[in-house]
This record gives structure tokens, sequence and C-alpha cells, in this order.
């Protein structure tokens, strides 16, 4: 037993004990102290659970409860239902333009969803381009589009790509001769879809709902432009905590925990459902595209090109009027770069820290999630299924939750010492991003490295390398093109960022997306619509590298 | 070089006992194999061999030096593992050159060593080249390049061969033994096959269970196998209840045959292996009386299956003619080569032939 002892105590068990640390400190703490503040009445200091009470007992907080859930399982099933089908036509007929179509959907599914939210509004708000044309053409006024229409018409276009995708990569993997052979016996068209495609997708798309509706009940700044007084969780927290005069910490606290209650719940129904219904499958020869005809190949054309369009239109609506001359929230006639010019002048050092704070956060998270994996892969035990679990938290912290939780934790240092009191600097920042997305990059790491066989590190070892020098030499160069391209995805979605930001940033650390969301809420709509331009060129630019790097492989979110 | 010893090895897997007392001497440059059904514990040995999986007790020794604490990376050894282990984002050369890298020898020094086994294994002229395109053969050439070019004191070999087609497997248990016994290093090679064990090995020890049935030689093994379980995992046999009576010398199987047989134990129940080529058959009214069930032609052999009047099945091998053969459902009868045959006692644990 000596020996045994002996080996576990190397560079990686001081890795282990780091990275453990770095949790307690970073996220264990923040989201214990919100517990705890939830259940601690502020003027007596004692326990009580008033907050709560407070919450259950009034319609006003419940409902936003209700709205949240409403809204975001019917944005789950549209998305499902526009994204499925999206997904076999792409992948069962050969249709013209596909591959721009595809990209179109990814970037469409990365920009900040409140700049959907903005663009609808100037499209089909009270006095929006569409509405008005509708108007003058039929005489009649088109439906609202605030509220919960409006929140979930965003929700939808904004999430269907999630489907999108995760349905495209399963379809995949299914087996061509599983589609002849469905057709030998004389299922075809739409029966074959449901009775045999549907099945072998549904561990797929379940995975891919979850971080649907996740998305869906977390976002802030959609309910927020576009659901005026269709309150939603998120936008309760953050009135509740932001609002100087009646603001109750411990409401707001009590609201947040009850919010990771409910993702918790819904994060283990799924995997509950996800495990019974769970199969490998790898194909040998994938579907391949067949030529349509008639009034299919219409219809198939119309539904593909038709969503799309509908999904980047609120993006190009907003490059649009970019250039557009604008006085406030009145565009003008004639076209200039003067929002540009004014964009510039307000921006601060908002492209700088759209750069710098998303940048280190993906140095640290790629390190972070890089060791994580290897540890939690590689070398199992207590301490690093603790580290595992841990790791998985931040799926059940919607942003909102996360940032309250880290001011309050962190605004006079840790237990109010002022120890690490970074709540308005940069690295606040920093670990928020670090804190949300490692996740997800530990899982696409761990997906890597699962595929490498161990006994080629084992190979290095009896070469006579040393454990660290295996690990650079061996495991990182083997896992890095995987690496890369996951880091560029992450790397997207942390310069759209808006929930945790918009509650961590000051005027010196704030982001792109922090600016454009303070213009819309101000009505500067064109410096607005100047700013979403530059991150939209942002994104796709990064996106574009990570295709060019990726060579078509796979996108995970 | 080195040879190896191993006293009472012990591993555990939580609290299950996978290996347990387990003892085991190894020659100065032989080629020793681990035999057994997977699942045996012969991987798990040798990656206890190899450092890869913790020692739960026991000692572990390279000549003298006793290795159970010493990290994977210190025992010098070359291990070339099932599925090749090889760097795939390093060329073929950078591949036989890692080890000699770690080793800081000098630039020129590893160059000249390198060339040399890529010559001896044949793959120089794909030094260059990356790995991923090459064949199953050619990866484990490199493998095996690689594993010797660092002089080794043990090689470690686990199931080298499984991943190539039958025809490869052939070549390359010729290279692997040609080059075993030119460099002369003591070589432990893991395997579920018996033949290839045969064809290979210096000794083969034939485990199951985590525990060694029998070490010896191929030709022992298969003529003198130390129990039942031996003697049905090496090649084909037939097992019939008997009885060996001291007083007459008489050996009578189940079937009503007897036979007459010298051996030096007492009168007792037995268990009789006998092997298909052991039989001699024939249309001769005398013997063993069986019904052909079914034929086999094989070119060189034939194997036949016959059905004994009380039910049991036999096998039986007779080398191939033109003349010669027999029909479904003809009558024929049976001796046995007294012999080659092995007594076994009742429970088939101990060969009585070997007792004495």
């Amino acid at each position: 037993m000596k020996a045994f002892a002996k080996r576990r105590l190397d560079s990686w068990a001081l890795i282990t004990i780091i990275l453990l640390l770095l949790y307690l400190v970073f996220m264990v703490y923040p989201v214990g102290n919100l517990l705890i503040q939830s259940v601690i009445d502020k003027a007596t200091q004692t326990f009580s659970l008033d907050s709560f009470i407070k919450f259950f007992s009034k319609p006003y907080y419940l409902s936003t409860l209700f709205n949240s859930f409403k809204v975001s399982i019917s944005a789950t099933l549209l998305a499902l239902l526009v994204g499925t089908p999206l997904a076999y036509f792409f992948t069962a007929y050969r249709i013209k333009g596909a591959k721009v179509l595809r990209i179109l959907i990814i970037i469409a599914s990365m920009s900040a969803p409140f700049i959907g939210a903005y663009s609808w509004i100037l499209l089909l708000g009270r006095n929006g381009v569409l509405t008005q044309l509708i108007y003058s053409i039929s005489g009649i006024m088109p439906p609202d589009i605030y509220g919960f229409t409006g929140i979930l018409l965003v929700f939808t276009l904004q999430l269907f790509p999630l489907i999108f995708l995760y349905a495209s990569g399963a379809l995949k993997n299914v087996d061509h001769s599983l589609m002849e052979a469905s057709e030998n016996m004389g299922c075809i068209g739409i029966k074959r879809f449901v009775k045999v495609v549907l099945p072998l997708i549904t561990p797929s798309l379940l995975a891919g709902a979850l971080l649907v509706f996740m998305r869906a009940l977390a976002d802030f700044g959609t309910p927020m432009l576009i659901g005026e007084g269709y309150r939603t969780f998120p936008v309760l927290i953050f009135n509740e905590f932001l609002s100087e005069v009646g603001g109750d910490d411990s409401f707001a606290a009590a609201i947040a925990v009850v919010a990771i209650l409910i993702t918790t719940a819904v994060f283990l129904v799924q995997k509950i459902i996800a495990r019974k219904k769970s199969f490998t499958m790898n194909a040998l020869h994938p579907m391949t595209p067949k030529e349509l005809k008639g009034i299919k190949k219409v219809f198939v054309y119309l539904f593909s090109y038709g969503v799309v369009g509908l999904a980047v239109m609120p993006q190009c609506y907003v490059i649009y009027t970019s250039f557009i001359n604008t006085k406030g929230m009145v565009f003008q006639s004639g076209y200039s770069l003067d929002s540009y010019i004014s964009a510039f002048e307000t921006l601060g050092n908002s492209i700088q820290n759209t750069i710098l704070i998303p940048g280190i956060s993906l140095v640290i998270i790629i390190l972070m999630a890089v060791l994580i994996a290897y540890l939690s892969v590689r070398r199992r035990n207590a301490a690093t299924s603790l580290l595992d679990i841990l790791s998985m938290i931040p799926y059940i912290v919607p942003g909102t939750v996360a940032g309250i939780a880290l001011l309050s934790a962190f605004n006079s240092g840790i237990f109010g010492s002022g120890v690490l009191a970074i709540s308005a600097t940069m690295s606040i920042m920093v670990v928020a991003l670090v804190i949300r997305r490692l996740p997800y990059t530990i899982r696409s790491s761990v997906a890597i490295l699962s595929q490498i066989p161990i006994s080629i590190e084992e190979a290095a070892l009896s070469l006579g390398a040393s454990k660290m020098k295996t690990f650079f030499k061996i495991t990182i160069p083997m896992m890095a093109s995987g690496i890369i391209s996951g880091a560029i995805l992450s790397w997207v979605t942390m310069i759209s960022e808006l929930s945790t930001a918009i509650l961590l940033s000051t005027y010196k650390t704030q982001t792109l997306s922090v600016a454009t969301y303070t213009e819309v809420i101000r009505g500067n709509y064109g410096v607005a619509a100047a700013l979403s331009t530059i991150l939209t060129v942002l994104t796709v630019i990064s996106l574009l590298i990570f295709m060019k790097l990726s060579k078509g492989e796979d996108l995970s979110i | 070089m080195s040879k190896i010893k191993i006293e009472k090895a012990l591993k555990k897997y939580g609290d299950h006992t996978v290996i347990s007392s387990l003892d085991l001497d190894i020659r100065d440059g032989e080629l020793f194999t681990l035999l057994g059904p997977s699942g045996c514990g012969k991987t798990t040995l040798l990656r206890m061999i190899a450092g890869f999986n913790s020692i739960e007790g026991g000692d572990f020794y390279f000549n003298d030096q006793r290795i159970n604490d010493m990290e994977p990376s210190m025992r010098n050894i070359g291990m070339v593992f099932q599925n090749y282990a090889i760097f795939p984002h390093m060329s073929v050369r950078q591949n036989v050159e890692f080890g000699l890298k770690q080793r800081k020898m000098d630039r020129k020094e590893i160059t000249e060593r390198a060339d040399r086994f890529l010559k001896l294994m044949q793959i120089e002229e794909y030094a260059d080249r990356m790995p991923e395109n090459l064949s199953g053969g050619q990866q484990q050439r490199i493998a095996l390049a690689r594993a010797l070019v660092i002089e080794p004191d043990v090689l470690l070999m686990d199931e080298p061969l499984s991943n190539l087609d039958a025809k490869l497997r052939l070549e390359m248990r010729e290279v692997i033994r040609t080059i075993q016994k030119n460099v002369g290093i003591t070589t432990v090679y893991v395997t579920h096959d018996q033949e290839e064990a045969m064809a290979i090995s210096d000794t083969i020890a034939v485990m199951n269970h985590g525990v060694l049935q029998q070490i010896a030689s191929p030709k022992e093994i298969y003529h003198r196998p130390s129990n039942v379980f031996v003697a049905t995992f090496i090649g084909r046999v037939n097992i019939m209840d008997g009885r060996y009576d001291h007083e007459s010398r008489i050996l009578r199987l189940e079937g009503g045959y007897e036979m007459a047989y010298e051996a030096g134990f007492d009168s007792q129940k037995v268990l009789v292996a006998i092997r298909p080529e052991e039989f001699e058959m024939s249309q001769k009214v005398g013997g063993l009386h069986g019904v052909v069930e079914d034929a086999v032609f094989l070119g060189l052999n034939t194997h036949y299956h016959l059905r004994l009047d009380n039910g049991e099945r036999v096998e039986v091998i007779k080398v191939s003619s033109m003349e010669e053969s027999y029909m479904l459902g003809e009558d024929v009868y049976l001796k046995i080569l007294s012999e080659k045959i092995n007594l076994f006692n009742e429970d088939g644990s101990v060969n009585l032939l070997m007792s004495i």
C-alpha cells in the first residue's frame, strides 16, 4: 500500500488541489453565500424564510416564474419543430446553397439574443418598418410584437440553430443502410422519418432541447427589451437586485435560489430521460443527399430558405440601419457613417474590453479545461470526481444569478475581509466568463481525450518520458485541433455575452454587448446599430477562422 | 538484459482479487509467453511488470533490482501495445527516436541508432512519413523498432498481432521471433492464441482465473499438460471417464473399451485425455465402436466426429488421402495409442503421469 500512496502524490495531485481551491473560492463560496443570504433576515441577522414566503405568496412574483416557464417551453418546442425538419432536409436532400445556409444558421445562433429583440422591434414594433408596410398595403395592423409573442419569436429564431446543429450531428451517424432497410420493408417518406429517423436522433434532440430551454430560461436581454409587461424571472432578479429603492438583496438571493433549484430539476429530468433513450451509433455509410422533384422540392426550398431568411433578417436589418442617418430613435433620410463616428466617440474601452476580457478568460478556460478533462478521464479518484461534479454546476446557474452571486460575494472581499475585493474590476468579469463557459469546454475536451487510447501515453512513459513530459509532448498535441475549434466557439459566445456582463461591468470595463444594450435603452438607435454591427463583424470573422481550422468538422456548442 | 523474478504477486481491484500469490521466473533472453483466455489476468500481470498497474503485494525484480516502486519511465522496458500506440502527430522517424531523446543522447547517436532499427524492421523508406497512412503491419514494425531502439532490459508485448489479418499475423510472427533471437532480449509476450504461443515461445505459462496452470516448453505443454484445463485450452482433446486398475495393469474406458496400461499409481477413477490424432481408426472390427456423424475436410487432415455406443461424441483426425475416406453413418472402430495419452485424477486437477 505504501507504493500506492507514493504514486498518487505527484504533480497531478498538486494540480487537483489547486483546481479544487479555485472552485471553492470562485464558485462554491459565491453560490453558498447566495444561499445563506436568501435565508438570513438582513435586519435581525437571524434565520428566516421570509424572502421565500414573500416570493411564493405574491402572485406578482410567482407569475414571472410561470411566464418564464411558458415562454421557455414554447420556445423549446418551436425550436424543435423548426430545427429538426431543417436538419433532416439538409441531410437527406440536395439543396442548392446548403453550405451558405449552414454558415448563416450558425451566425444567427451566435449573435446576442437582445440584438435580435431590438431588431424585431425595429421591424415589427409599433413604428416598425414591416408594421407600417403591412398597414399601408392591407390597412390592417399586424398583431402586437411585444410581450409573449415577441419573446417567443426571438427565442425560436435565435435558438433553433442549436437543435439544428445537434440533429445534424446525430443524422450524420445514422447509417444509410437503416434508411434502405426501412424502405425495403415499405416504410418511406414522413412515416419513415417519424418511425425510424426520429427515434434514432431523440437522444441528441433531448440534449439540444435542454440547452435551448436553459438559454431561454436564463436570457435577460430579450424579455427586458421586447417583453414590456411580460416579466420573466431573470428580469425580476435583475430588477430586485439593482433597484436602488426597495432593492432587497435577501429577496433577490431567494429568487436566485429558486431559479437554481428549477434549473437543477430540469437538468436532472433531462438526464434521466436521456439515459433511458441513449444508445451509440456510428455510421459506416452516412446518408447521401438525394435530388428532389416537384412540389416536394418547392416546399423544402421554401422552408429552408424561409427559416434561414427569417433568422438572419434582424442581423441584416441592424447592419443596414447602422448606415442610416439617425437622430435618437428616429431614422432620417440619407446614408452616412455618422453612427459609427459617434459610436467610436462613446465606445470608451469597449472594443479593447471585448477582446481582452474574453481573451484572458479563454486562456484560463483552455488551461483549466484540459487539466480537468485529463484528471477526470485519466486519473479517476475521489478528488477528481469531486472536481468533475463541481465543474458541472455552472450548467445550472443562470447568468444573471451567477452575476449576482459573484457581486455579493466579492463586493467587499471574501467574507467582507477586503481580500479579493474585485467587484468593480476586470477580474470579476473574467471569473464570471470562465465559470460560465468552462463546463462546455471541459465536456468537449473530455470527449476528445476519451478517444485517445491510453496506450499511446503509456508508450511514451515506457520509453522514458516523465508524466508531465508525456502530457505536454503527447497528450496536448493530440488534443490540440479539437481544443482550438472548441475554443473559438467559446470565444464567440463570450464576446456577445450580456446577462452577467450587465451586472458586473462598470463604465471602464464595459463590453460591446453591454454598450450596445445601453445605447438601445437610451434610445440611440444609430449608435446601437453601429456597435452591434461591429460585434457581428467580430463574430463572423471568428467563425470564419473556426471553419478554416476545423475543416468542416462538427460544431459542438 | 535481465531475468525477471516475481514473488507472491497480488493484484486487487477494490475488494476483488484478480491475482493472488503468483510466482514466476523468467530466464535471461528467453521469449516467455503468458497464454490464457480473455480475463484470465495475463494482461494485468504484464501491466504490473510494465508499471501501469499498481502492485498490491509481492515483489517484482529485474535481475536483483526490486522494481515495485519504480516509475514506468525508469524501468527501461520496451513495450509493444495491442493497438500499436503509434504517436499520430509524429513522423515514423520521430516515433522511433522518441525514447532516445528522453535519454538525452547526442543528435548523431540518435540518428544512427534510429537508422539501424528502421533498417532492421525494413521501414526506412517510410521514415519521414506520418504514420496514419501506413498499414497495420507497418505500424507494428514501427512499434517494434520504437520499443527496441532504446535497448531495453525487457521487452513486453501485449497481444501485438491480434489486430492484423491472418496472413500478416504469420509474417509478423516470424519477424518478432527472428528479431528477438537476434537481439537476445528477455521478452514477455501476452496472447490468447495458443497456436501463436506455440510457434513463438521458448516457455509458455498457461493462466486461468489469475492462477498459473503450467509453465513449460510448448512441446511439454502440448504433450504433457498439467491438468484438464491446459489439455483442453491447448489444441483439441477428447476427455473420457475411465478407471485404472493397478493390479491387472488395465485401463477401462466408460464405453467398455479396455486396454493394457502400465502406470506407477494406485487403482482409481481417472479422466483420460486423448487428442484427435491419438486414435487409430479403421473399418476392421475390434476396439471402440462408433458411427461417423460429421466429416470436415481441411486439406492435409480430415476431422471426423464420431458418436460412440454410450452416446459420447469424439473427434478424430486422420491425414487425408484420395483413396481412404469414411462416409457419414459408416461404422468405424478406434484403437488408442496408449503411449501418447494423458491421465488425470478424477477432478482433472493433476496429471497422474507427471506426479510420479
